[in-house]
């Protein structure tokens, strides 16, 4: 009897924990439910016009499975998608985060799926394992776009585009550059003795970028000393090119695959008696870097490092586009680049050539930094 | 005694069932037109969780025995490297990645269970130690993320069993519900657990070893061997289970699975299994497991709130259900005094 009474008793005030729980987030809820009431009206407007092929007015859902905030990087590239798929722009956007968690991305675009979106965008954790749930987003009839990381599936036709930065294409670049400014000033290419501080080996970026090094150093006839990984780390970066200093003394060049090696690196060059920056004729070192991110820019303004290759985050902008010409019947391009940037310490070289297309050398003032997003 | 321990137990389980369902039905009124009513929203609960079922019962045998396991994470992430260099880079069959799957897990559980209960180390410290040594092997094994694509393998992992029931999407398709086999493999081991916690020998004893060890070493148990056996099983259960988990994400790497064992324990323990051992069933921690995922699914569905919110959902859960384990505890230990009086 008395232990019915206590049971009765937990149970009643369990049901009302649960209820003040939700009380709690009812102020979220509510809007949800007021957001909703738009949505529904939409609808319901697109419906009775719906013989009228003037769909501008019905609302897209968009599910984005976004890997983590892991990184400055990585919060811009959220912000991009936030800001570009917003309410004000007809825009109904659900935003996962995953944690850093291949699985979490997998639940949440079950998750997608049932509340059947428009589109799936997904920055995947892993390049592999998608096929099982990009499967069942295809059988569901919903077309997913994948940015960023590239997905490994064994059916090409289980994403519709894919959107991300041409890591080749910005090595080219820095190599460009580098050939365009020895020559502006007069100095011998045989004479460049360069060292590559590679990325995590295998990530596409190390991949692109070492490529566009490489294939520079065998046209141009450079002396590359080393390549050996940073692990895209500060710290690794720093530990390599201690390394490297020891095993030679000629380095002039010093070609970092992103911002944090390069941190590490122009800190291993101090500490050793180097002086960084871009007049190699005179015995200085020369940083070349990645990614453009404010920390790394503010170190090209302060003359630290001397060219800085950006690997632009934004990405929404692109996206939309793909969705806008989805919508509108269009076929798209399977593979999207983002336009990236260059940033120079000083204008030497004004703009750089890659298959015939002109790229614009920017010269990074605090200016620059200061629109910057991230 | 006996009897009251099983009652009391009954008690927290339907607790937990109740709070389920609770949540599940809200959310179905709350979001019913984002699809959180549709029956796939349910099936998807144990489609994405497979694997963590069937680890969370076998967490849920050493936790009834008082003790805990905290490396099938590792262990996981372990499983399902191997089982991809296995099937990718040694070209293996996907039925020869499973046999091994199972054989690693046993191994774990049979070593660490030699330590915990015939060496008498604490099985925090031992777990830790394999939970290092696993994550650590991992890495080993390979650095590199492994994708599967293991034609098999593929086949067990995208073979669809459609169910009776579907849906209308607002494209006018039909689309039926389905689950795949991981789902029938998860819950028949549950049962088949469930079954044996119940009405074995020595289902018994692990509750009479967990409520009270020296009890049973004089009723006549052999304490050591079994607890040896709940290890062991533990480990062939977290060999099952990280498979289960491979076919969910098809690929292997360092990093997976990182605080599986957390989400494990945290569900054994809202479904009723005492820390403290002696308590518990695997039931409940299915009710755990469904719980977990509803919150997940509950704030995705939602689409603003960020998804840390699931943690700290979970942790007020957890407080929760351990401030009511004690509740219902001192309850009980009173009522116990009250009758020596």
């Amino acid at each position: 009897m008395k232990k019915k009474m206590i049971s009765t008793i937990l149970a009643l005030s369990m049901v009302t924990a649960v209820l003040t729980g939700c009380s709690g987030s009812g102020s979220g809820t509510a809007a949800t439910t007021a957001a909703k009431a738009d949505t529904t009206t939409a609808a319901e407007a697109a419906t009775t016009k719906a013989d009228s092929a003037d769909d501008s007015g019905k609302t897209l859902t968009i599910g984005f499975s976004q890997v983590g905030a892991e990184s400055d990087w990585r919060t811009a590239n959220t912000e991009s998608m936030k800001s570009t798929f917003s309410a004000e722009n007809g825009y109904n956007l659900i935003f996962d985060d995953a944690q850093q968690k291949q699985e979490n991305q997998i639940t949440a675009i079950r998750n997608f799926i049932q509340q059947e979106v428009d589109y799936i965008v997904l920055a995947p954790v892993t390049e592999t394992g998608w096929d099982t749930v990009l499967q069942e987003a295809k059988d569901a009839g919903i077309l997913v776009i994948i940015v960023d990381r590239m997905v490994n599936v064994s059916d090409d036709s289980l994403y519709t585009a894919w959107v991300g930065s041409d890591f080749e294409l910005e090595g080219q670049k820095a190599a460009e550059w580098l050939n365009s400014f020895a020559t502006a000033k007069g100095i011998d290419p045989k004479s460049l003795n360069i060292v590559d501080i590679q990325g995590t080996i295998g990530a596409s970026a190390q991949i692109g970028r070492t490529k566009g090094l490489q294939d520079a150093v065998d046209k141009y006839g450079w002396n590359l000393l080393e390549a050996t990984t940073g692990e895209f780390t500060q710290a690794k970066g720093q530990e390599v090119m201690e390394s490297m200093l020891k095993s030679y003394d000629n380095i002039n060049v010093v070609y970092c695959e992103n911002d944090n090696e390069a941190f590490g690196a122009i800190d291993a060059l101090e500490a050793a008696g180097k002086t960084v920056g871009s007049d190699i004729a005179n015995g200085e070192v020369m940083v070349m870097s990645f990614d453009s991110t404010k920390a790394s820019l503010t170190d090209v303004l302060s003359k630290k490092i001397t060219l800085n290759t950006e690997c632009n985050p934004l990405h929404g902008p692109r996206v939309e586009d793909i969705i806008k010409a989805l919508e509108a019947g269009q076929t798209v391009d399977k593979k999207k680049y983002v336009d990236e940037s260059i940033f120079a310490v000083d204008d030497t070289v004004k703009s750089v050539t890659v298959d015939g297309n002109s790229y614009d050398v920017t010269v990074v003032t605090q200016d620059v930094i200061d629109q910057r997003a991230y | 005694m006996k009897s009251k321990k099983l009652s009391r137990s009954g008690l927290l389980l339907a607790i937990t069932i109740v709070l389920f369902l609770l949540m599940y039905v809200s959310g179905m009124l709350i979001f019913s037109d984002k699809g959180f009513a549709k029956p796939q929203m349910f099936l998807n609960l144990f489609i994405s969780n497979a694997g963590l079922i069937v680890i969370g019962c076998g967490l849920t045998l050493v936790m009834i025995t008082g003790g805990i396991d905290i490396s099938v994470g590792s262990v996981t992430a372990l499983i399902c490297t191997v089982s991809a260099f296995m099937m990718e880079n040694m070209g293996l069959s996907a039925v020869s990645a499973l046999i091994a799957s199972l054989f690693i897990g046993l191994l774990f559980g049979v070593v660490q269970g030699y330590l915990v209960s015939y060496l008498e180390i604490q099985p925090f410290i031992i777990t830790l130690a394999g939970m290092f040594f696993a994550r650590g092997m991992t890495a080993v094994v390979s650095t590199e993320m492994i994708s599967i694509k293991n034609e098999l393998f593929l086949k067990w992992a995208k073979t669809k069993i459609i169910l009776p029931f579907g849906y209308t999407n607002k494209k006018g398709v039909y689309i039926e519900a389905y689950i795949y086999p991981t789902v029938v493999i998860a819950l028949l081991t549950l049962v088949l657990i469930a079954l044996m916690l119940k009405y074995t020998r020595f289902g018994r004893a692990l509750y009479a070893i967990g409520g009270n060890a020296q009890s049973a070493v004089m009723m006549g148990l052999n304490v050591r061997r079994d607890k040896f056996k709940a290890y062991a099983l533990d480990g062939f259960l977290t060999g099952l289970g990280g498979f289960l988990f491979c076919l969910n994400s098809c690929a292997g790497f360092v990093e997976q699975a990182k605080g599986l064992e957390m989400d494990a324990i945290s569900a054994a323990v809202i479904g009723g299994t005492l820390l403290t051992g002696g308590v518990g069933g695997v039931v409940g921690t299915l009710f755990g497991v469904l719980i977990k995922g509803t919150i997940a699914s509950l704030i995705t569905t939602q689409g603003t709130l960020s998804s840390w919110w699931v943690r700290i959902a979970l942790s007020a859960l957890l407080c929760f259900f351990i401030v009511l384990q004690a509740v219902i505890g001192s309850v009980g230990s009173k009522k116990n005094r009250a009758k020596l009086v």
